[in-house]
């Protein structure tokens, strides 16, 4: 029997930073928040906002994180101006967080690697993918401009506290299958909207078998199934990842054993396959072995998603010693600049170069059809990134297929969407 | 508060970078935003629309990114309502904190159909499809969401806390 009193991971952080012993799926609360996250942007209009607080300061300069990741190095004059607002903003409030081009990164990579997120958290950012950060047992999601106004000027946000849906994670990944690969095969399975306003929290004994950056890769795309947030259980990999980046101690809030869920899914972690969303819903997916013949003409390996190390690493050991096929593009986007650097010492970019890609600085850039790889009316590319809406990365008339890191090295070669298993019989 | 207006009909899962593609986010002028309202769904919505319209869409309306650039977009375009069976939810956040009236009313967005003229009273929750006759009861927002809608906006009622 469910007690009246059991809560889930995420609502006993929602209850604990609003000042209450318990909260109910459906109450409106007001939360009090530990990290304010903006990007070049929506902190504009967030800065724009902010002064109708009426509030001189921000309620902590500690506390709000200014990114300027999307359209930077600026892309053009409009965009310089964006960041232009920014940086002055920065500078009068004195924000700690702000992160100059040569130093920033791609936010949700950037804002864990620097500590500033902990277990048992409660962030808000002004960016849909803010809910990353529930790899490490944060309660975090995506909130607009007005709200991260509000959140910089008082400190607090407003949530209708989530019901949630539980996946319940069995045995470990076979080769190749990584976290890109079950979120795919989640959003295949619940659809866009299948987590509408609730809480994603991934259980179970599979868990431990992911890595951190499983993790962030499946709590970052929590959004693309609509949901609230995703969350994970603290555990000793957490622990590690949260002491190596030198975060605040964390406070662990685990789900009551009889909370109530709105649905359970056990997945078999040992039975996916390498996933592919194709256009133009990341909810359209197929495996791999199903994907037919699709010639690509460009190759996206980077994003919020999917641009850290064991990204770049798991794209090198398909790269090295191969080459890029000569009608595509492939552009290699590291997210951070410690990404970066590892991934030149660890002479990553060598093989990458050697196969014919192109490495840039950190950017969202063509993710969201920036600028740094859009594509032509009628193109084709196969992106670890975390959206295929039409005309996501340029022209309505152009494709993106969404993939890991491997497939997107294995498309790269062959030309054409395609596992690793194939470019051995190339 | 009342509108009335004619009905703009869309599908399920209209994402937010079809309300306002990225490439136009490199300014925050909500003018300059609503220029390029809907541009990658529906090219001829900007030269159509009228002040008082409707947006009448099924599921998940405005899904994806959280750009807060898509409600400005909207209302600043001179829409005065959007009704969809139901919204995404940072898309559904924004409007109430920017003061665009949003319902969810599965049986509306199922039955109201593009150029119909429909009426909407917000008080109320009722859609009247003026056209075919026809009227619908959309959820009543909770009380909370009642008072920031009057207040004008998150600012000003975070404001009037103090």
């Amino acid at each position: 029997m469910v007690s009246l009193m059991s809560m889930t991971q995420t609502q006993k952080i929602l209850a604990r930073h609003a000042h209450l012993e318990t909260v109910r799926a459906g109450q409106l609360i007001m939360a009090d928040l530990d990290l304010v996250l903006g990007n070049d942007i929506t902190a504009p209009v967030a800065i724009r906002e902010f002064a109708k607080f009426g509030k001189p300061r921000v309620f902590d300069r500690d506390k709000v994180a200014l990114v300027p990741d999307h359209f930077t190095p600026n892309k053009d004059i409009k965009a310089a101006e964006q960041c232009a607002c920014m940086r002055a903003f920065a500078a009068d409030q004195q924000i700690t967080n702000y992160f100059e081009v040569g130093r920033v990164g791609i936010e949700h990579a950037l804002i864990p690697e620097k500590g500033l997120v902990t277990a048992g958290d409660c962030v808000i950012g002004a960016d849909s993918h803010t809910c990353t950060y529930g790899a490490l047992g944060a309660f975090s999601t995506g909130v607009g401009s007005t709200d991260m106004a509000c959140g910089m000027a008082t400190g607090q946000a407003w949530f209708k506290v989530p019901s949630a849906i539980r996946f319940v994670l069995e045995g470990q990944f076979g080769p190749h299958v990584s976290g890109k690969d079950l979120i795919l095969h989640i959003i295949g399975l619940i659809g866009v909207d299948g987590a509408l306003y609730q809480s994603m929290e991934f259980t179970g004994p599979g868990v431990a078998a992911l890595t951190i950056d499983d993790r962030f890769t499946v709590a970052n795309m929590a959004i693309e199934a609509g949901a609230k947030n995703g969350i994970f259980p603290v555990d000793e990999t957490t622990l590690a990842y949260l002491r190596e980046v030198g975060a605040r101690e964390p406070v662990i809030a685990a789900a009551d054993g009889d909370a109530a869920y709105e649905a359970t899914y056990t997945i078999n972690l040992g039975k996916l396959r390498p996933t592919v969303a194709f256009p133009h819903l990341p909810s359209n997916t197929r495996t791999i072995d199903e994907a037919g013949d699709v010639r690509i003409d460009q190759v996206v390996i980077g994003s919020c998603t999917n641009g850290r190390l064991s990204d770049l690493r798991a794209a090198a050991a398909i790269l090295k010693g191969r080459s890029v096929a000569p009608h595509v593009r492939a552009i290699i986007l590291p997210a951070t600049q410690k990404i970066w650097l590892e991934a030149m010492e660890e002479g990553l970019f060598r093989i990458f170069v050697d196969a014919g890609c192109a490495v840039s600085t950190p950017t969202c850039g063509p993710c969201l059809g920036g600028h740094m790889g859009i594509l032509a009316a009628g193109e084709r590319a196969v992106a670890t990134t975390n959206r295929n809406f039409v005309g996501r990365m340029g022209h309505v008339e152009s494709e993106v297929y969404l993939a890991s890191p491997v497939v997107a090295a294995a498309s790269a070669v062959a030309g054409r969407l395609a596992g690793p298993a194939e470019l051995d019989t190339l | 508060m009342k509108a009335q207006g004619t009905v703009f009909k869309y599908g399920d899962n209209v994402d937010t970078d079809v309300i306002i593609p990225a490439r136009y986010l490199n300014t925050s002028d909500p003018a300059e935003l609503a220029r390029h309202c809907m541009e990658d769904i529906d090219k001829t919505f900007i030269q159509k629309v009228r002040p008082g319209d409707i947006i009448v869409a099924a599921r998940n309306f405005g899904c994806g990114s959280s750009r807060e650039h898509a409600p400005i977009a909207i209302k600043e375009a001179g829409v005065s309502c959007v009704i969809a069976a139901t919204f995404a939810r940072i898309f559904y956040r924004n409007s109430i904190n920017i003061g665009l009236p949003i319902l969810e009313c599965p049986e509306a967005a199922a039955e109201i159909s593009a150029g119909d003229t429909v009426a909407v009273d917000f008080a109320t929750g009722k859609i009247t499809n003026v056209t075919t006759g026809r009227s619908f009861q959309a959820e009543p927002f909770p009380p909370f969401m009642q008072k920031l809608i009057a207040a004008g906006g998150l600012p000003q009622y975070m404001s009037a806390q103090d």
